[in-house]
């Protein structure tokens, strides 16, 4: 087999269409590489963006539900139309330059804010062997191209040459040099609970998810992540309550339509990441584990349905990540942009240190966890993170002092 | 070497989301920090005094409600209460009930709007509490409807009573809204009021010294949100509010949480009276008069009312004839604003949003 690999083989997927290129139409195994494997970007791709489009309607559905209203409910079944009748709408709107603008800049911007989300995708195992590439610094890679958002956010501010836009861009460059720390620490525990940077290898080293044995750094990469995100309770980039709608207050048709794409893809991919990391990934009971264990029912246990459950299970830990991410903000407000950098510094970059470094002396003692160990060791990383949290709570105020009106308050009635 | 930095000036409004209408900051900043605050109003004036000098009585009414648009049922009762004063007339018992109970109920629309503001000022993504607070509006203003036809200019107080009784079907309608708003409004404040985020956001920002806010006359909730019991319903009770028991909520630390705190609780409040006055109300006429034209002796007056953003009253001037010779309007919202650039200075500009929300003013009441 010619060419650079990367670990693509071990994809059912690529087997396939290789199979059929190289055996049925007998041509070059480099050509059937390159179609078999831009086969699967076009669907990675274009799958990823759908998933983007729907979680539009979704968030919106959902976030109806919890304020007591229907959500889009005419275009289409349930509303399910209404991204495509958005995106059409955005495509006929005028596209607008500002004359102070630096235009090269301004137009590149959400090119720049999409690509990088994208990327991501390469080294995430989306089911059961089914994945673009096994990268053995794949944790490593995730954070240095999911960073590359913040550019963008700089490119469109700066270039907009408007106020609100400019002070979008200015917090978002301070709360990403504060949360990518807590972020990447988050990370080191998983990387030294499974002893491997490759995302493939952390998911298969999960027999319990790392949501249950590392609470504290799944807490902080929540909270982590949904900075990075630009999500409530973090969302002051665009907070439309004080700079209308921060850096995209100059954008408009389909560049705001790809910034906005992005943003909800964004999302989808962090609910991706944070299922290979947290949840298991593709892991978990279905049909094939009830063949395995009832004789009847043994045909289920086939390579076939184990794939296809992987891939539900996969999608449904994006799907309940996205719900979270969706109910967190139905209910919370804004912090103010001093108040997030201080949650970042003295509460988040601790709790990830203590984390690190609890998580680093148990895995000495359990050099390879089997999943009893895990759980030995998720009742004492529980424990600890049930104090560390509550610990800082206590000790930690983010708020100003009230100091009461003192005796003047007193002021008597005319 | 030291960077060279200079403040930036920041036009927030008059087309923005959260300025409450055509309201304009011109903001001074220092990074995040405002050093410097203007208001600019001006935007929305329809020349309403000027407009009332030109029409009778009667007519005015309608004009008073497009001053606070939220509020139009305090609005109407405090002009016409003016014009009986002027006029020297006697309202009987079931009008002045009624438009107490009118009053209270807009009462708690005009709260539950700020409060629902409030969440959205601090941040929460598309208004949950926002839409809490339009539920329980919308079955207010349904009430309103089954009372004079309209639910937001409602033209519902006459100079003598009201426009007319309310329908039978109108008490079981305000019974289930009575059974219901108490529930809705610890829902509320259960979102809004013990979120920890809301309560590090507002507590202790802007706060107003209570001295200073009597020196600034503020007045209604942002007063009693400094410590500072005062409430015209107490004070120089008008229509039947000597007759009904009720408390006048105030805050602890005049910063941005009790000024919402004091709205929530006086909700509460509104809930008491308007169920007094259903117990209270009696059958018989709600008007002293049809008359439509008034011709009062020369002379002025002027009712201070307790309206939801503080004191309102209409100070008219009579020569005799059938307009007032002057028609001067005491609004609270034009008057709470007299200390905003203390409120904001040396605070962000997060806090400056919810500054300003936690005046609850209206743009219709402040440039009129």
């Amino acid at each position: 087999m010619g060419g650079p690999t990367g670990g693509l083989e071990g994809n059912a997927f690529y087997r396939v269409v290789y199979g059929v290129v190289v055996e049925d139409l007998g041509w070059e195994p480099w050509l059937a590489y390159l179609i078999a494997a831009m086969v699967i970007i076009l669907i990675v791709v274009n799958g990823a963006l759908a998933l983007g489009t729907l979680y539009t309607w979704f968030e919106r559905r959902v976030l109806g539900r919890f304020q007591g209203r229907l959500g889009p409910n005419r275009t289409g079944p349930f509303g399910l139309l209404q991204p495509i009748a958005d995106a059409i709408k955005l495509m006929f709107k005028e596209d607008i330059v500002p004359r102070g603008a630096d235009r090269l800049v301004f137009s590149l911007a959400p090119v720049v804010m999409l690509v990088p989300t994208l990327l991501v995708l390469a080294v995430i195992p989306f089911g059961k062997g089914s994945f673009l590439a096994d990268l053995n610094i794949g944790v490593l890679y995730i954070v240095a191209v999911g960073g590359i958002t913040t550019i963008a956010v700089l490119m469109a501010g700066y270039a907009s040459a408007n106020k609100f836009a400019t002070f979008g861009s200015m917090r978002a460059v301070a709360m990403v040099v504060s949360y990518e720390i807590p972020l990447v620490m988050a990370l080191l525990g998983v990387t030294l609970l499974a002893a491997s940077m490759s995302v493939v290898a952390i998911v298969e080293a999960q027999h319990l998810p790392y949501l249950l044995v590392a609470p504290l750094g799944a807490f902080v990469f929540l909270t982590a992540i949904s900075a990075e995100l630009n999500r409530n309770p973090f969302d002051v980039l665009e907070a439309e309550s004080e700079l209308v709608a921060g850096y995209l207050t100059e954008y408009s048709g389909m560049k705001y339509g790809v910034f906005m794409l992005a943003e909800f893809t964004n999302t989808i991919v962090a609910g991706a990441i944070f299922a290979v990391l947290f949840l298991q990934g593709w892991q978990g009971p279905g049909l094939s584990w009830l063949g395995s264990q009832v004789g009847f029912l043994s045909f289920l246990d086939t390579g076939a349905v184990r794939q296809i459950e992987s891939h539900a299970w996969f999608l449904a830990k994006v799907g309940l990540f996205a719900f979270v991410a969706t109910w967190v903000r139905a209910t919370l407000p804004r912090l103010r942009i001093d108040q997030i950098l201080a949650l970042a510094w003295k509460v988040l970059f601790p709790l990830s240190m203590l984390n690190v470094l609890v998580l680093a002396v148990e895995v000495i003692v359990w050099p390879e966890p089997s999943a009893g160990e895990l759980g030995i060791m998720a009742a004492i990383n529980w424990a600890v993170a049930g104090a560390a949290i509550f610990a800082a709570a206590r000790l930690v105020s983010l708020s100003t002092p009230a100091r009461g009106l003192g005796p003047v308050a007193a002021v008597e009635a005319r | 070497m030291t960077l060279r930095t200079e403040p930036v000036v920041v036009s927030i409004g008059p087309h923005h989301p959260s300025t409450h209408g055509v309201f304009r900051m011109r903001l001074t900043f220092d990074g995040e920090n405002i050093v410097d605050a203007e208001p600019v109003i001006g935007y929305l004036h329809r020349g309403t005094e000027k407009l009332a000098e030109e029409r009778q009585y009667t007519q005015v009414i309608t004009l008073t409600d497009r001053l606070d648009y939220v509020s139009s049922m305090t609005s109407n009762q405090a002009f016409v209460l003016s014009c009986e004063k002027l006029i020297g007339l006697d309202v009987p018992d079931r009008g002045m009930y009624l438009r107490v109970i009118a009053s209270e109920l807009q009462r708690i629309v005009s709260h539950l709007i700020g409060v629902g503001f409030f969440l959205q000022e601090l941040g929460g993504f598309g208004g949950t509490a926002l839409m809490y607070a339009f539920r329980e509006r919308e079955r207010i203003l349904d009430l309103f409807e089954m009372l004079c036809g309209a639910r937001i200019t409602v033209s519902y107080a006459r100079i003598g009573g009201v426009f007319a009784d309310a329908p039978a079907d109108f008490w079981p309608a305000l019974r289930r809204v009575l059974d219901d708003l108490p529930g809705y409004t610890d829902e509320l404040e259960a979102l809004v009021f013990e979120s920890e985020i809301v309560q590090a956001r507002t507590k202790g920002v802007s706060v107003i010294d209570p001295v200073l806010a009597v020196n600034a006359s503020l007045t209604g909730p942002v007063l009693r949100g400094s410590g500072v019991a005062w409430d015209w319903r107490k004070a120089a009770p008008y229509d039947v509010y000597d007759r009904v028991d009720f408390d006048v909520p105030v805050g602890e630390n005049g910063d941005n949480y009790d000024r919402f705190w004091v709205r929530i609780q006086e909700v509460r409040q509104s809930l008491r009276i308007v169920e007094q006055c259903v117990v209270q109300i009696e059958p018989g006429p709600v008007r002293a008069t049809d008359a439509m034209l008034f011709r009062p002796p020369p002379g002025e007056a002027y009712v201070p009312t307790e309206s939801p953003k503080g004191e309102l009253g209409f100070y008219l001037v009579s020569d005799g004839s059938i307009a007032p010779y002057r028609c001067h309007v005491r609004a609270p919202s034009f008057i709470n604003l007299s200390l905003f650039k203390e409120m904001l200075v040396g605070w962000k500009l997060a806090d400056a949003i919810v500054s300003l929300g936690s005046l609850d003013f209206n743009m219709g009441e402040v440039d009129r």
